[in-house]
């Protein structure tokens, strides 16, 4: 019976994770089509500043929550305007340019801070399920995601904003015939999307060891959910992060985490021979 | 059979087979074994500048190709000894698990953005596959795979079916540079051959190619499959090379080398990313060597400064430049005939 319970919470975490690390990839794809390769490096980022500042003495919380999104947002602004507002149109090249810009933040970052920073343990200490005990910190990370959520998709389906942003991804003309030039939406779009990939490389980082080449280990797992979703932002990543982190948390049970890596590599190429614009591609059309 | 014998051929021939006969004779032994493996990266570049730069193809993770025929040369010259047959079989690998995967995606009518992120995942994937490989149990038959620290210590290429006779660095020269050249040469046979200029039509429009019968399906499949063997054939030479393995040959940075090649020696040439892949790589042994600013950094910066600046590589603009210069200079001669003409008219 408890070992049921750890095993359904642990998918929830599982699931949670891939959905937590994927949706800023997601907003950013939805919204402008494009593909952020440097998706694992914007995440290292948000684990390095909230590790950064907890270690200077800011609160865990705040450093977490506050300054990660806000200091990848800030950086995913400065490469809006630099790079990727060039490249609209130009997809191939966007990809190409993001690689770069992955490898030269890798590059930058191990240049200032060696390759190992001393890592921040996991708040909260943890519960006692009967005989097991479940990681607090983990349950209010699934708490989190499901809040991120709910934030996002009501943003998108309720506010003025979230109107203009899904107007401007349906037809960029007409946005701006009636008076919302897309260039903007786009620059407001990638500072949100670089903000949610800050706070999720935030929380992600007492979970895991906070390196420079940690982007790596992410960015696989991300990309699979977002392609796999499809085209809507909440409804697709949240589908397919269901659908992956399912069988990646089973797979790495029974057998190891990385066979559940490669039986998640595997369920997506499946996933994608059958239906190639993703879940949502299918199921779920016209959601946001 | 005329585009394939044109000039631009026969002097990429020429310069190449006149570095593998001369190399050996005016450099020492490490350099030429240093030039063994420039001569194998290029093979590699050559690998993706046929997927990409003819097929049209965009394939992020070549270096799985590479990696995999490396690993399954390693592995099987340990069980086996004899080097020919796990030369074959390293080539043969990656082979197939490209046809599987290229039929899968192709068959599926995967986009190109999708293809692209989905050569990556898996390429990512067998890294960490592959990097924990650490424990005594993870072994194929007498062949352990040590996780992070590769394998080392296998023995390189002999002559086939005579075990005794290993090939020394000049043979293993000669070796890295007639596969090179054989494949240039093939693979320009095969762009000029019927099968060819479908394959081009493919990438200029898939559509139009499709609606005058061509199976793209397939054709995207074979192209793709025939870059995968080259790029196995690279990484079994690689691994004979090296006569070491790890799993770096399937990290980021591996993957981000060769796309960087292509698109600074120029995408839609074959020689152009084998220049570039020498270039680079050349450069890359001179900023090991300093510990000012990291390697991957400047990489990195380079691939976006060429992106952003010179989108079509060096090889194209510097030939767009000389035909440029050469059609100003024939009608500079336009000009002077024109002149002398028009003078012959005075006169009269």
């Amino acid at each position: 019976m408890d070992l049921t319970l750890i095993i359904c919470l642990d998918i929830l975490n599982g699931i949670a994770m891939l959905a937590m690390i994927s949706v800023g990839l997601a907003i950013v794809f939805g919204i402008m089509g494009v593909i952020n390769l440097a998706h694992g490096e914007f995440l290292m980022l948000g684990a390095f500043a909230a590790t950064v500042s907890t270690n200077a003495g800011v609160n865990v919380w705040v450093s977490m929550l506050i300054v990660a999104p806000l200091f990848v947002g800030i950086v995913g602004l400065v490469v809006e305007r630099l790079l990727i507002r060039l490249l609209y149109g130009r997809m191939t090249d966007t990809l190409i340019v993001t690689w770069g810009l992955s490898l030269f933040l890798v590059g930058a970052v191990t240049t200032l801070f060696g390759y190992t920073i001393p890592g921040i343990s996991a708040p909260l200490g943890s519960v006692k399920l009967g005989v097991y005990s479940f990681s607090a910190y983990r349950l209010v990370f699934t708490g989190l995601t499901a809040l991120t959520f709910l934030v996002i998709w009501s943003f998108l389906k309720y506010t003025r904003w979230g109107i203009i942003a899904r107007g401007t991804t349906q037809n960029p003309e007409m946005a701006s015939a009636l008076g919302h030039a897309p260039h903007r939406v786009y620059a407001i779009t990638f500072f949100s999307g670089s903000a949610v990939t800050g706070l999720a490389g935030g929380l992600i980082a007492p979970l895991t060891g906070v390196v420079p080449t940690m982007g790596a280990i992410f960015v696989a797992k991300a990309f699979i959910a977002v392609i796999g979703g499809g085209a809507a932002i909440v409804a697709g990543t949240f589908a397919a992060s269901s659908f992956f982190g399912a069988v990646d948390t089973l797979a790495s049970f029974v057998w190891t985490p990385v066979i559940g890596q490669a039986a998640m590599l595997l369920a997506a190429i499946i996933l994608l021979r059958l239906l190639p614009r993703g879940i949502t591609g299918r199921f779920l059309e016209r959601r946001i | 059979m005329r585009d394939v014998c044109n000039s631009g051929t026969l002097f990429v021939v020429g310069v190449a087979t006149a570095i593998a006969v001369l190399i050996p004779q005016i450099v020492n032994l490490y350099l030429v074994i240093v030039y063994s493996n420039l001569a194998i990266m290029a093979l590699f570049a050559l690998s993706l500048a046929w997927v990409w730069g003819y097929g049209g193809i965009l394939c992020f993770g070549q270096s799985a190709f590479f990696g995999l025929a490396a690993y399954v040369y390693a592995v099987s010259v340990i069980n086996i000894g004899e080097s020919t047959a796990p030369f074959l079989l390293a080539v043969l690998v990656p082979t197939v698990f490209a046809a599987v995967i290229g039929a899968l995606m192709f068959y599926g009518r995967v986009s190109d953005i999708y293809f692209a992120i989905i050569t990556l995942c898996v390429t990512l994937i067998l890294y960490s596959l592959i990097s924990s490989t650490a424990g005594p149990q993870f072994h194929i038959f007498a062949a352990r795979l040590n996780g992070q620290n590769g394998i080392s210590g296998f023995r390189p290429l002999n002559l086939p079916g005579r075990s005794d006779d290993v090939l020394g660095p000049v043979e293993s020269f000669y070796v890295c540079m007639t596969f090179l050249i054989g494949c240039y040469v093939a693979l320009k046979f095969l762009l000029s051959s019927r099968f060819g200029r479908v394959v081009v039509a493919v990438r200029e429009n898939p559509v139009r190619a499709e609606l005058l019968g061509y199976d793209t399906r397939w054709t995207r499949t074979f192209v793709f499959t025939i870059g995968a063997a080259i790029a196995g054939l690279a990484g079994a030479l690689f691994a004979v090379w090296g006569t070491y393995v790890n799993p770096s040959l399937f990290d980021l940075r591996m993957a981000a080398l060769v796309i960087i090649w292509v698109v600074v020696g120029g995408l839609g040439t074959l020689a152009g990313p084998m220049v570039g892949a020498v270039a680079l790589q050349y450069l890359g042994n001179v900023l090991g060597k300093q510990q000012l600013a990291n390697t991957g950094m400047i990489y990195g910066f380079l691939l976006i400064v060429f992106v952003m600046l010179v989108p079509q590589g060096v090889f194209p603009t510097m030939q767009r430049l000389i035909s440029r210069w050469s059609l100003r200079r024939s009608q500079y001669e336009m000009k002077l005939l024109g002149d002398d003409i028009s003078k012959g008219m005075q006169g009269r």
